[in-house]
């Protein structure tokens, strides 16, 4: 099967949705068109996952390009640029395959204004998707400020009591760190552009993966792209917005928020920060993936003590998360594949913990354990379908979410970047605590003494409910048992970012410690000759 | 050379000018209909129309080569075409969104509408300037009026309080433009601005005079601009002039007033020192303004701090000095004219307190999204085009002006500018979750609006709004044509062929 425009058409397709949605009027068909054009964009995504090649290797260029440099003026090598590498992909698939669930999720949950919230949801999908298959800095950096907007509407119109607080932190939050960014792209754009580029501004991914940074920008640079990625990750101890939004979003916008939104913090360290910046991300290393397994036992600790359901699976994200930065930053192909598959693993476990969540607040309007408690006789179906979800979470074997963290750990402990066992013993005890305070709230929740009248009354998950959890719940056993087929799509990219960042960092090194006289230093010369050339540009523009 | 030689010169000259002429006489005719036909309600529409065509030739002219016309005063070609494209397409979005306020106010003069008229006359002038002498005239014909279109409401002592404040700290600051202009004149011996570029400046004292003179120049400009620290007005004037005339002065007046800035500093000026002068007064403007803004409750007041942090921005443009800096400041002028005519539209056709929103607070629109929501989208899109954006125009002119000036060397001016653009997300996105996240039983307003209360929308007002939404979206995803057009103003061989 071969569809033209197939990357171009799986990012804007829900855009095109949702422009339908805001021409319908009625709520039945507002909610249908959203299901359709969502079943439809995950549909074509099969058409990515089918049409993509592990075989092939990324060094050249992504597959399923869609490309055209008539976007800016000859000035500025800005171009539309997407593709789909072993990286994107899978988290591609993840978030057109949550597109229905959080819709059907919604059919009933969200009361008001439907019209709104099913067009901002497609819109983020967008957004989204695009953050995920963009090749160009630029079109990247307006994806993913594009993800703001209908967030903060999602949050801010359909969100709790404090939802207008949580939206605008959690904008705020993300916008200092991006806008930062935006300032390095720019100087990025113009250095790698002077040295590999005539001297034309460029932010196309591979041109700019073949620009070494000299070590003195580098720190500052890997600063400014790891600090606003790290925003959105969250790390700690920039994680505050993340519980606040959590707990206020809506069902489906925390699915969306936790699912793939967060991925985006890690996704872009992966894409942009290890292999730009090789030798200040290894020297960081050991100081972010301290911070990271801080972030995953305080983030598990916290979780532990909280009374509301939700928060807690804000907080597990925290935890989970850490895991995730922790395998970045080994600089192993095992640690790095884990991370990858760390990635879709929290998005499937922690989108259905969410989805379990919202269910039991949509029946009794509370998300306080103490108000539950037995519910294990009177919904069995639900209890069963939460007992999985949480078990994948806390990395049972046999489930999901042990395949992740176990290579994850593994390739931290060969790291010889981390070199610290000690860290790494301590990002183990994550998984136990994981598991203590995910069986603790399964345990307030759904066992013991059925003491409260509505809880006794409470309606299983209806037929609606099921359909959207049985996927999550398949795929938790398929990567579970199987997890080959998904190793397969994302080993060979990995492996190729791996030895380009091994060869960058042995390149920046070379430049730094070869005296400026030596005449093949690839970066100062061109450098110099562009500064001087554009002064001269400067004056003789004056008359 | 010959009178009669001179006049046919200046005959051949007339296209250059024929937008000012065209609405210099529309404006005429307006007044001679109003003589007969008091407050005829045909007035503001053939104000309208006479823009329109004006706007049509302009963009016809686009492309045309720079050159210039009527002895060298004033410029020719594609950045005076451009220039004018802002100024005449914000006083026709002024003019439609102006028609029906002023009814609701009563005072739907057909002299307002040709005031209007002849402030646009002073900054088509004043955009396209070559000589010191048009700038002066340009800056004052259009000063002159808006001092007037301040005062409208005249029984109304908010509206004389800002007029008057309006009239004498501007008078102030052109006495400040006068002498500087002076001292620049001593020290070259020539008004027109690439001659004064090439004069030689031998003594100290001719540099000392040059140099000062730009310097009380630029404080003139400054204040115009409402640049940090001679913003004082800015407020006051803002929030008591009838609001679409508001939206008016703070993007084309802006707008005029900074292209001129452009000319005089990229034809007049050696680059250099400056560079420095400029990016110090931007940093000051871009943290003063939004500093401020955060702590207003009057929408009208906001938007008027607000206002004072984008010239801030604009600045960064200039700042960085570069052929580049020019053209993404243009760009950014655009964009900023349409995001901020947008905004003070709004905020016109949402005002209920029969004293053009003066003591109307933002609280007191709690919830409005959702009962006009045509208006609450667009003032979201705004909103967040000013906040910068993607997929909206500011992003891409806040990249234009960013830029430049990374590129210049200038990284800590942009690290400035983007930390006070997150710093303004916290109070523009305040007004996005007043209109639509919040009820009247969230906030704690002495009174809120009540439907009856606000004015009526004419479809004109609302199409001008949507109009100015779409075209932040266009601006946004397609700005690669825009830009294209404003560099080709700066290309440096387009600039040698300018007689």
């Amino acid at each position: 099967m071969d569809i033209p425009f197939l990357t171009s058409l799986v990012i804007f397709l829900p855009a095109v949705g949702a422009l339908l949605t805001l021409a319908l009027r009625d709520v039945s068909s507002i909610r249908w068109a959203a299901l359709g054009t969502t079943t439809l964009t995950f549909l074509l995504s099969i058409g990515l996952f089918l049409g993509y090649d592990p075989s092939v290797s990324t060094a050249q260029a992504p597959q399923l390009v869609d490309m055209s440099s008539a976007w800016f003026p000859d000035a500025f090598d800005i171009k539309y640029f997407v593709g789909i590498d072993g990286l994107s992909l899978l988290l591609v698939m993840l978030t057109t395959l949550l597109g229905p669930i959080v819709v059907l999720s919604s059919w009933t949950y969200i009361e008001e204004k439907q019209k709104g919230y099913y067009a901002l949801l497609l819109l983020l999908q967008t957004g989204v998707t695009g953050v995920f298959t963009s090749f160009d800095l630029f079109l990247f950096y307006i994806f993913f400020e594009l993800t703001l907007i209908p967030m903060y509407f999602i949050i801010g119109v359909w969100g709790g009591k404090d939802r207008i607080y949580a939206a605008v932190k959690f904008v705020i939050y993300t916008l200092v760190g991006s806008l930062l960014m935006l300032v390095a792209i720019l100087f990025l754009g113009y250095e790698a552009g002077a040295a590999v580029n005539n001297g034309v501004f460029t932010t196309d991914w591979y041109t700019l993966l073949e620009y070494n940074v000299p070590l003195a920008t580098q720190g500052w640079l890997f600063a400014l792209f790891a600090f606003s990625f790290a925003i959105k990750v969250p790390l700690f101890p920039l994680h505050t917005w993340l519980p606040d939004a959590h707990v206020q979003a809506p069902t489906g916008g925390s699915v969306i928020l936790a699912g793939v939104l967060l991925k985006m913090g890690t996704y872009g360290l992966l894409r942009f920060c290890l292999p730009f910046f090789p030798n200040a991300a290894q020297n960081a290393a050991l100081v972010i993936g301290i911070l990271a397994v801080i972030g995953i036992v305080y983030g598990a600790l916290i979780a532990r003590v909280q009374e509301d359901a939700k928060s807690l699976v804000a907080y597990s994200s925290v935890s989970h998360l850490g895991f995730v930065v922790l395998g970045l930053f080994a600089f192993t192909t095992e640690a790095m594949q884990g991370a990858v598959i760390q990635m879709i693993n929290h998005g499937l476990s922690t989108g259905a913990l969410f989805l379990l969540v919202g269910m039991l607040y949509e029946r009794r309007h509370t998300r306080l354990m103490d108000d539950y408690g037995g519910l294990a006789s009177s919904v069995p179906v639900l209890t069963t379908l939460m007992v999985i979800s949480v078990l994948a979470s806390a990395g049972l074997p046999g489930l999901n979410g042990f395949v992740g963290e176990f290579m994850i750990l593994l390739g931290s402990f060969k790291s010889t970047v981390l070199d610290s066992v000690l860290l790494v013993a301590f990002a183990t005890s994550g998984v136990i605590l994981a598991a203590m305070y995910l069986l603790y709230m399964v345990y307030r929740t759904f066992f013991g003494e059925l003491t409260v009248e509505a809880n006794a009354q409470m309606a299983d998950v209806n037929g609606r409910e099921f359909l959207l959890m049985a996927p999550l719940i398949v795929l938790m056993f398929v990567m579970g048992f199987y997890p080959a087929p998904f190793l397969r799509q994302t080993e060979p990219t990995t492996e190729f970012l791996l030895n380009r960042i091994e060869e960058k960092r042995a390149a920046a090194l070379e430049a730094a410690e070869t005296p400026r006289a030596s005449g093949r230093v690839p970066v100062a010369p061109p450098e110099g000759a562009g500064e001087i050339r554009l002064d001269a540009e400067a004056l003789s523009a004056q008359p | 050379m010959e009178l009669a030689d001179a006049y046919a010169a200046m005959a051949g000259d007339l296209p250059a000018v024929v937008s000012m002429m065209v609405v210099a006489f529309m404006g005429l005719v307006m007044l001679g209909v109003e003589a007969f036909r008091n407050d005829h309600p045909s007035i503001p529409w053939m104000g309208a129309a006479g823009l329109a065509v004006a706007a049509g030739w302009e963009l016809s002219q686009l492309g045309a080569p720079q050159g210039t016309a009527f002895f060298d005063t004033v410029r020719t070609g594609g950045y005076a075409a451009f220039v004018n494209l802002i100024v005449l397409l914000s006083a026709l979005a002024t003019i439609l969104l102006s028609t029906p306020y002023l009814n609701d106010l009563k005072r739907a003069y057909g002299e307002v509408y040709a005031l209007i008229m002849y402030a646009t006359v002073g900054m088509l002038l004043l955009g396209t300037a070559n000589d010191m002498i048009s700038i002066f005239v340009g800056l004052e014909t259009m000063s002159v009026c808006l001092y007037i279109l301040t005062g409208l409401v005249r029984e109304d002592e908010g509206a004389v309080e800002s007029a008057l404040k309006y009239f004498l700290l501007g008078a102030f600051s052109t006495g400040f433009f006068l002498y500087g202009i002076a001292l620049m004149y001593g020290a070259t011996g020539t008004m027109v601005l690439p001659e004064m570029a090439e004069a030689t400046l031998g003594t100290t004292s001719a540099q000392l005079m040059f140099w000062g003179g730009l310097g009380l120049f630029l404080v003139g400009f400054f204040f115009k601009v409402s640049a940090v620290p001679f913003h004082m007005w800015t407020p006051d004037v803002y929030q008591g002039s009838p609001t679409p005339l508001t939206g008016f002065m703070s993007t084309a007046s802006k707008a005029a007033a900074f292209a001129a800035l452009i000319l005089v500093l990229y034809h007049a000026v050696p680059s250099g020192p400056a560079s420095l002068v400029l990016a110090v007064v931007a940093v000051v403007t871009m943290v003063g303004g939004n500093v401020m803004a955060l702590a207003q409750s009057n929408v009208k007041r906001l938007l008027a701090y607000s206002s004072i942090a984008h010239a801030g921005y604009v600045l960064v443009g200039l700042s960085a000095g570069t052929a580049a800096g020019y053209s993404g400041a243009l760009f950014y002028l655009l964009v900023y004219a349409v995001m901020n005519i947008g905004a003070f539209g709004v905020m016109a056709l949402l005002e209920w307190d029969g004293k053009q929103g003066r003591e109307q607070t933002l609280d007191s629109l709690a919830g409005i999204g959702s009962r006009r929501p045509v208006l609450g989208v667009a003032m979201a899109v705004f909103m967040f085009s000013l906040i910068g954006f993607p997929p909206f125009g500011g992003f891409i002119g806040k990249w234009a002006v960013f830029a430049p000036a990374i590129d210049a060397g200038m990284t800590w001016l942009a690290i400035v500018g983007v930390l006070m653009s997150a710093v303004s997300a916290y109070y523009y996105l305040r007004v996005v979750y007043v209109f639509w996240m919040q009820s009247a039983a969230d906030v704690e307003a002495a009174s809120t609006f009540s439907d009856s209360a606000l004015p009526r929308a004419t479809s004109g007002a609302v199409g001008t709004l949507v109009v100015c939404a779409l075209a932040l979206l266009v601006l946004g995803v397609f700005a690669g044509g825009v830009l294209e057009t404003t560099a080709a103003f700066f290309d440096v061989s387009a600039m040698a062929a300018a007689p």
